[in-house]
C-alpha cells in the first residue's frame, strides 16, 4: 500500500544524501562518528557500548563464579578492589548481592537489549527495506545518546556509598524500597534512574522502528516479503513501545518510595510489595520476548542461506512472532507462582504460558524443516545459528517444567531457572548475536572476520557454555537456590561443592574463548579480507549495495520483486536471486537497475557522491 | 548430574514428583527427537558438489500437524498439573484436622510461634523458637507464613513445598510429613546480605515425641519468660 504509493512519487527528502547530491560535503569527524544520524554509524555506537557491558557483565560472572567455588578465598589477580567491595580479593556477601543485581542488569538492559535491537534494528531495518535512513534520524541520534548517560550512571552507582544496587535485576520490594534493608540508598536510587533514562532511548528507538518499517518500505516490498529480522524488529518494536511505559510508572512509584517518603509498595504504611511483581512482569515478560524475537528473526536469515533453501514455512514464522508477542502480555504471574498470589491466578497464568510454549516449538520445527534438503554451507553464522536451534530447544523445554506450577514449587528460585534463563538469554539470544555480528560484520565493516579464529570460538564457546549451565539444572534439582553468596552454609548444599567448583572452571574457559572473539572482531577492522558487497551470497536489499553501504545506502530507490529467501530456484544458474533482481521478462524492458552492484566489488571511492 | 529427585517425605511430595517425571520423560523424547534430526540433517544435507537445495516453501499439513501435536501435549500437562497445584496451595481444600503454627521470617531468621496450651497464639505459655520448626508425623501442620521486613520465600526441599513469605500478609500453606527427621529450610529469595545463612531445620517427630516437646516448652514457657511477657514488660503493662 505505502510501498507502491512511494513507487508513485519518490520522496526524495526521505533520503538525505540523494536530496544533497549536489550540497553534499564531507561530515565533520563529529558529525560522522560522535553526533551521528546515519542509522549505520548508530548500529556501530550501539555496538560498541553494548559489547563493553557484555564483557563487564561477563566480568561480574567470573567474580561470582569465583566466590560460588572458593567461598571466602581472595580472588586471584583481582586484589585491586576497595575494602568496600572485596578486601584484599575476598568478596562481600553485600558486593556479591551488588554483583548478582548489575549482572543481570547489564546483561539484559545494557547488552543483550541494545545488541538485538539497538544494533541490529538500526542496522537491518533501513539496509532490508531499501530506505535511506531511519524516518527520524535525529530522534534515532538521541536514542543511542540517551544510552550512554544511562549506562554511566549505572557504572557510577559502584563508587557511591553503599556500593550498587544489592536487591537483584528484580528489585523486588521491600528490599529494594528501603535502604534500610540493604545498606544500599543512592546505589539503588541511581540503578532506578538510570534505567528510566535508559527507557527514553528505548522508546525513541521503538517509535523510530515502527514508523520506518511502516512508512519506508521500498517499492514492492510487501509485508509478506520483508525479511524475518525486519518481522521480527518490528514485533519486538511494538513490545518495546508498549512495555517500557510500564517499567517506567514502576520505577518512579519505587523512586518515590525511596526519596520521597511514598508507601507504594512499603506494607506497613499500606503499600503492597505484591504490586512492584505485577509492574515489573507486566512490563518483564513481554521484555523476555524483545529479548529473544530478533534473535528468531536473526536465525531464520542465517539459517536459510547456509542451506541455501527459503525458510520453511514462512507465513507460520510470521504469526508465531505475532502470537507470541499477544500471548506474551498474559503470562507474566508465572514468575510470581510461590508469591502469595491467589493460587487461581496461578492455574490461570499456568494455562497460557503452556501454550505460549506452541508457537516456540512451531519456529523450531520450522527450522528443522528448513535444513531439510538443503546444501548447507558450514560458514560461521550458520554454526552459531545451529547452536542457537540446539540450545534453544533446551531452554525451551526446560521452561515446560516451570509452567507446571505444582513442579515449579520445587525448582522456583533454585539454579534450574538460572539454568533454563541462560540456556534462552545466552544459548538463545546470545549466539543469535554472535551469528548476526559474524553475518553482518562485512556489512558494517567492509571486511570479514577471521574465519578460522571465529570458528576457534565458536567451538570453545558451544563446549564450555554446555559444561557451565547444563549442570546448573542438576542443582536446581538438588534444591540450590539462587543468587546464594555461600552454598556451603546449608548442609544439603555442601554436598553439591564439586559441581560448583567444576561449572566455575567451566565459565572460566568460556570467558577466556570471548576474548578471541573481541580480539577477532577488533583486528579484522584492518585485517580481515574485503568482503565485497555479498559475500553470503544472499538475497536480501543489503547485499544489493556495497560494503559499508555510503550514506544514504541505495543510489536509487530499489525495487523489489520477491521474498528474501529466494535460494535454490530452479532455472536460475545461481543458488541465490536478490530480492530486487529483475525477473528475466522484466529485464527485458526495463534499464538495469542502478543500484546493481559493480562486479568488480569496488566499493569504497564513489566520486563526488560522498 | 542427576535427573532423578531425592525422595520426597511429604503427602504430595510424591504427586509433584510424578508430574515432574512425565515432563521429564515428555520434554526428554521431543528433545532426543529434534536434536537427533538436527544433527542428522547437518550430516546428511551438508554442502556437496553438485547437490541442489530442494526449493520448497513449506507445507500447510505440517504447519497443523506441528501446530496441534503440542498444543494437545502441553494442554494436558496443565490439566493434570491443576489439581495437584490445588490440593497443595488452594487454602478452601486443605486438611481440617491440621496442627497450626506460625513462623515469622525476618532478616536473617526464622521464628516459629507456638500456641498456648489453651489453643491461643497470645496466651502466657505460649512460646518462640528460632531457626527450628517442630512438628509432629502423619499429621496436617499449618503454617502461617509471615514476615517482619522483607519478602523471604520457606523452602524445605524434601518436602517439595515452598512459599512467599510477605511483610504485610499472613500466607497459609501446608504440608504433611510421612518420616520423623530433620529437614533443612532454606531462604528461596534474595532478602539482603544474609540470605545465604538463613538456614533453619524442620524437625519432625512422632506423635508422642512431639507431644512431649511441646509439654516441656508449654511449661518452661508457663513458667519462665515469654515472648508475650517480654512484650508486657517493654510497655510497663500487667497482665491479668
Amino acid at each position: 500500500m505505502s510501498a507502491h504509493a512511494t513507487q508513485e512519487a519518490p520522496n526524495d527528502w526521505d533520503f538525505p544524501a540523494f536530496a544533497g547530491d549536489h550540497e553534499h560535503h564531507e561530515p565533520s569527524f563529529i558529525r560522522k562518528y560522535i553526533f551521528s544520524t546515519d542509522h549505520k554509524m548508530i548500529a556501530k555506537q550501539f555496538l560498541a557500548v553494548s559489547l563493553f557491558f557484555l564483557a563487564a557483565g561477563g566480568t561480574l560472572a567470573l567474580m561470582m563464579r569465583w566466590q560460588l567455588a572458593f567461598p571466602g578465598q581472595p580472588m586471584p589477580v583481582v586484589d585491586f578492589l576497595p575494602s568496600t567491595m572485596a578486601p584484599g580479593g575476598i568478596i562481600l556477601p553485600e558486593f556479591y548481592n551488588a554483583m548478582v543485581t548489575m549482572h543481570g542488569t547489564f546483561m539484559i538492559f545494557f547488552a543483550i537489549m541494545p545488541l538485538l535491537v539497538g544494533v541490529f534494528g538500526n542496522l537491518l531495518i533501513p539496509l532490508q527495506i531499501g530506505a535511506g535512513d531511519m524516518a527520524f534520524p535525529r530522534l534515532n541520534m538521541w536514542s543511542f545518546w540517551l544510552a550512554v548517560p544511562a549506562g554511566l550512571l549505572m557504572l557510577a552507582s559502584f563508587a557511591v556509598e553503599g556500593g550498587a544496587a544489592g536487591a537483584g535485576w528484580t528489585a523486588y520490594a521491600p528490599l529494594s524500597a528501603d535502604g534500610e534493608y540493604t545498606g544500599v540508598y543512592l546505589g539503588q536510587q541511581l540503578w532506578l534512574a538510570s534505567l528510566f533514562i535508559l527507557g527514553f532511548s528505548s522508546i525513541a528507538g521503538a517509535v523510530n522502528y515502527i514508523t520506518t518499517v511502516i512508512n519506508m518500505r521500498a517499492p514492492g516490498l510487501t509485508w509478506l516479503r520483508l525479511p524475518l529480522t525486519v518481522w521480527a524488529l518490528f514485533i519486538t518494536a511494538i513490545l518495546v513501545l508498549l512495555a517500557i511505559p510500564i517499567l517506567a510508572g514502576a520505577l518512579i512509584m519505587l523512586l518515590t518510595d525511596q526519596t520521597l517518603g511514598t508507601t507504594f509498595f512499603l506494607p506497613e504504611t499500606g503499600g503492597e510489595p505484591l504490586l512492584w511483581q505485577h509492574l515489573f512482569w507486566f512490563f518483564g515478560h513481554p521484555e523476555v520476548y524483545i529479548l529473544i524475537l530478533p534473535a528468531f528473526g536473526i536465525v531464520s536469515e542465517v539459517l536459510a542461506n547456509g542451506a541455501r533453501k527459503p525458510i520453511f514455512g514462512y507465513t507460520a514464522m510470521v504469526l508465531a512472532i505475532v502470537a507470541i508477542a499477544f500471548l506474551g502480555w498474559i503470562v507474566w504471574g508465572h514468575h510470581m507462582f510461590m508469591s502469595g498470589m491467589n493460587p487461581v491466578l496461578g492455574t490461570t497464568f499456568m494455562f497460557s504460558t503452556m501454550v505460549i510454549a506452541v508457537p516456540s516449538a512451531i519456529k523450531v520445527f520450522n527450522w528443522l524443516g528448513t535444513l531439510w534438503g538443503g546444501n548447507i554451507h558450514f560458514h560461521v553464522p550458520f554454526l552459531h545459528a545451529a547452536a542457537f536451534v540446539s540450545l534453544f530447544i533446551i531452554g525451551g523445554l526446560s521452561g515446560i517444567f516451570m509452567a507446571s506450577t505444582p513442579v515449579d514449587i520445587h525448582i522456583h528460585d533454585t539454579y534450574f531457572i538460572v539454568a533454563h534463563l541462560h540456556y534462552v538469554l545466552f544459548g538463545g539470544s546470545l549466539f543469535a548475536i554472535f551469528a548476526g555480528i559474524t553475518y553482518w560484520y562485512p556489512k558494517m565493516f567492509g571486511r570479514m572476520m577471521n574465519s578460522l579464529w571465529n570458528r576457534i570460538h565458536f567451538v570453545g564457546t558451544f563446549i564450555f557454555y554446555n559444561l557451565a549451565f547444563f549442570p546448573m539444572h542438576g542443582l536446581g534439582l538438588e534444591g540450590m537456590m539462587r543468587r546464594l553468596y555461600d552454598p556451603t552454609q546449608y548442609g544439603w548444599l555442601a554436598e553439591l561443592q564439586p559441581w560448583n567448583v567444576f561449572i566455575t572452571y567451566s565459565v572460566f574457559f568460556l570467558v577466556g574463548f570471548q576474548v578471541i572473539f573481541f580480539v577477532n572482531f577488533i583486528l579484522s577492522m584492518w585485517t580481515g579480507r574485503e568482503a565485497g558487497p555479498n559475500p553470503w551470497n544472499a538475497n536480501s536489499l543489503e547485499w544489493s549495495i556495497p560494503s559499508p553501504p555510503p550514506h544514504g545506502n541505495f543510489q536509487t530507490i530499489p525495487v523489489v520483486y520477491r521474498g528474501a529467501y529466494e535460494y535454490s530456484v530452479p532455472g536460475h544458474e545461481r543458488d541465490f536471486l536478490l530480492q530486487n533482481e529483475p525477473p528475466d521478462d522484466a529485464a527485458k524492458r526495463r534499464p538495469e537497475p542502478a543500484q546493481r552492484v559493480d562486479p568488480s566489488g569496488q566499493v569504497k571511492d564513489r566520486g563526488g557522491d560522498q | 548430574m542427576n535427573w532423578l529427585l531425592e525422595p520426597s517425605v511429604s503427602t504430595f511430595g510424591p504427586e509433584i514428583d510424578r508430574l515432574y517425571y512425565i515432563i521429564l520423560v515428555i520434554t526428554g523424547i521431543v528433545f532426543f527427537i529434534t536434536q537427533f534430526l538436527l544433527v542428522y540433517f547437518l550430516i546428511k544435507y551438508r554442502k556437496r558438489e553438485g547437490r541442489t537445495a530442494a526449493y520448497t516453501h513449506g507445507s500447510t499439513r505440517a504447519e497443523i500437524l506441528w501446530t496441534a501435536v503440542p498444543f494437545v501435549v502441553v494442554l494436558m500437562l496443565a490439566l493434570i498439573s491443576k489439581p495437584v497445584w490445588d490440593e497443595i496451595k488452594d487454602p478452601a481444600l486443605f486438611p481440617e484436622d491440621a496442627y497450626e503454627v506460625t513462623v515469622v521470617a525476618r532478616q536473617f531468621e526464622w521464628e516459629a510461634q507456638y500456641a498456648g496450651s489453651n489453643g491461643e497464639f497470645d496466651a502466657d505459655d505460649s512460646f518462640t523458637v528460632l531457626n527450628r520448626l517442630h512438628v509432629p508425623v502423619n499429621q496436617p501442620v499449618i503454617v502461617h507464613l509471615e514476615s517482619a521486613d522483607v519478602i523471604h520465600s520457606f523452602f524445605v526441599p524434601r518436602f517439595r513445598l515452598k512459599q512467599d513469605a510477605l511483610p504485610g500478609r499472613s500466607i497459609p500453606m501446608w504440608f504433611e510429613v510421612t518420616e520423623p527427621g530433620e529437614y533443612e529450610l532454606g531462604c528461596a529469595e534474595l532478602c539482603g546480605l544474609g540470605h545465604y545463612r538463613m538456614d533453619g531445620l524442620v524437625i519432625v517427630h512422632t506423635e508422642e515425641e512431639f507431644e512431649a516437646w511441646k509439654a516441656e516448652r508449654l511449661a518452661a514457657a508457663g513458667g519462665g519468660v515469654t515472648g508475650t511477657e517480654r512484650a508486657q514488660a517493654m510497655t510497663g503493662e500487667e497482665s491479668r
